[in-house]
């Protein structure tokens, strides 16, 4: 490997968190953003056709060394590393509204999900997932929550446009054109089944 | 007798309708009843529920049978513990509301006519939409859970287990443990406790041969210039006491300024 490539390793190593792009260039100021990222590639590269237990991959705004998932098991029954627990239903539909409404209320947030929210948004907030973000105007200026670089992490995005666009979503119960229209028709017309 | 009771609650519990036992088939309207209890934390809320009771119906969600998918719903519900059901509920009365707004006549002369199903489909396909994206987010944090970074951040571990398995000791080891920590032991440490030279009482009788004389004293008056500390002591404790019981008012013109005690007991009779 080229010697810019050693040193992005290196700092890749070294960090616990995913290292944002920013300061992979500021290792080595000579380097211009082009070098750094063909390091980057060739360090990946290297981890791929070599045969390594680790590969580098890109999480939030930054890179990151992961483990392959096909030593996980092996590593967490030897205990050297533990999973983390599994989301909730509750808390991955909390996370699911605020990742596509943020900034988002806590009452708004609780209409959708029919519910309510207190204690999954304290949780949401401790795991650092989710945070305050604003106040929204109205009544006792709500709080308003968004998702925070964790909430990347944990679903290992680059950002929040990986997500599906709404759109993406399943048709079939997609308020579409035709659906929408047939959903505008049923509203005038009476119900045929009650 | 006492067996037949236990039944429904054996159904609850097991679902395991056919190992009914042939004396308790008298007992069959009980755990028909039995059958509506369902564990719901499966349901993450109400709208959770109704969805998957339309998925299981096959009904249009444009056109639902509220009758039919009430019904259902309640069913669902009724073996619920009151606190747990409160979302469920208020999901059951504004279908039933929902119902017999269906059921009315609307007003004359009012050519569009609204449905009044149509909010709940919109929430519900609101709903649905958070539910696809829940799909993607399992699917994206299962990947990332299986991999580790260098140093991994415990966001939630859980505990590691303690291991199980029964102790493999001996009695003889036991008793020698016990010997070891007795001749540790052995020599407990001792220290001389200094009784409490305390005169309260001496102190409490001073105060109150000064206040037979005048109706206020203070500080000065009970405690010498040259006191020692438990002299001090015992008439701090003695102006408490007194005052506990009432028979002195404590009072202090400023912070750090000298105690005043005045008789209470005269100003209480007059």
């Amino acid at each position: 490997m080229k010697p810019l490539a050693k040193l992005l390793e290196a700092a890749l190593f070294a960090s616990a968190r995913p290292v944002p792009n920013e300061a992979l260039g500021q290792l080595d100021p000579e380097s211009s953003a082009a070098a750094v990222a063909a390091a980057l590639d060739e360090i990946r590269e290297h981890y791929n056709s070599d045969g390594h237990g680790m590969e580098l991959v890109t999480v939030g705004d930054g890179w990151q060394i992961l483990t392959r998932p096909e030593y996980t098991e092996a590593i967490e029954r030897a205990q050297l590393a533990a999973r983390p627990q599994r989301l909730s239903a509750a808390a991955l539909e909390t996370l699911a509204i605020i990742a596509y409404r943020q900034p988002i209320g806590r009452a708004e947030i609780e209409e959708i999900r029919g519910v309510g929210a207190g204690a999954i948004l304290k949780s949401l907030q401790e795991r650092g997932l989710a945070d305050v973000v604003g106040r929204g105007e109205g009544m006792g200026r709500p709080l308003l929550y968004g998702t925070t670089p964790v909430f990347l992490e944990h679903f290992a995005l680059r950002h929040l446009g990986e997500l599906p666009r709404a759109d993406e979503l399943a048709v079939a119960l997609r308020p579409a054109q035709g659906n929408q229209q047939a959903a505008e028709q049923a509203a005038r017309q009476p119900p045929r089944s009650v | 007798m006492t067996v037949a009771p236990a039944a429904p609650v054996t159904e609850q519990i097991y679902g395991v309708r056919g190992m009914r036992a042939p004396d308790r088939s008298s007992r069959d309207e009980v755990s028909e009843s039995a059958t509506f209890v369902v564990d719901l934390p499966e349901f993450s809320g109400p709208l959770d529920l109704l969805l998957s009771l339309i998925r299981d119906e096959q009904v249009d969600i444009y056109d639902i049978p509220i009758a039919r998918v009430a019904e259902q719903f309640l069913a669902r519900v009724s073996g619920m513990p009151i606190d747990a059901a409160a979302e469920y509920l208020e999901m059951a009365a504004r279908l039933v509301r929902i119902k017999a707004q269906l059921l009315l006549p609307g007003p004359e002369g009012i050519e569009a006519w609204e449905d009044p199903r149509a909010e709940l489909v919109r929430r519900l396909l609101e709903y649905q939409q958070v539910r696809e994206v829940v799909d993607v987010l399992e699917r994206l944090s299962d990947e990332r859970r299986n991999r580790f970074s260098r140093t991994y951040t415990p966001i939630s571990v859980q505990p590691a287990e303690p291991d199980e398995r029964p102790l493999a000791t001996s009695l003889a080891d036991l008793f020698s443990a016990v010997d070891r920590v007795l001749r540790q032991a052995r020599r407990p440490l001792v220290h001389d406790v200094i009784p409490r030279a305390l005169d309260v009482d001496g102190a409490m009788t001073a105060i109150r041969t000064v206040l037979t004389v005048r109706a206020r004293g203070c500080w000065s008056d009970v405690v010498m210039r040259d006191a020692e500390p438990w002299q001090i002591l015992s008439v701090f404790l003695a102006l408490l006491e007194l005052a506990k019981r009432g028979e002195v008012r404590l009072a202090q013109r400023k912070p750090f300024a000298a105690v005043e005690f005045t008789d209470e007991t005269i100003s209480e009779t007059p």
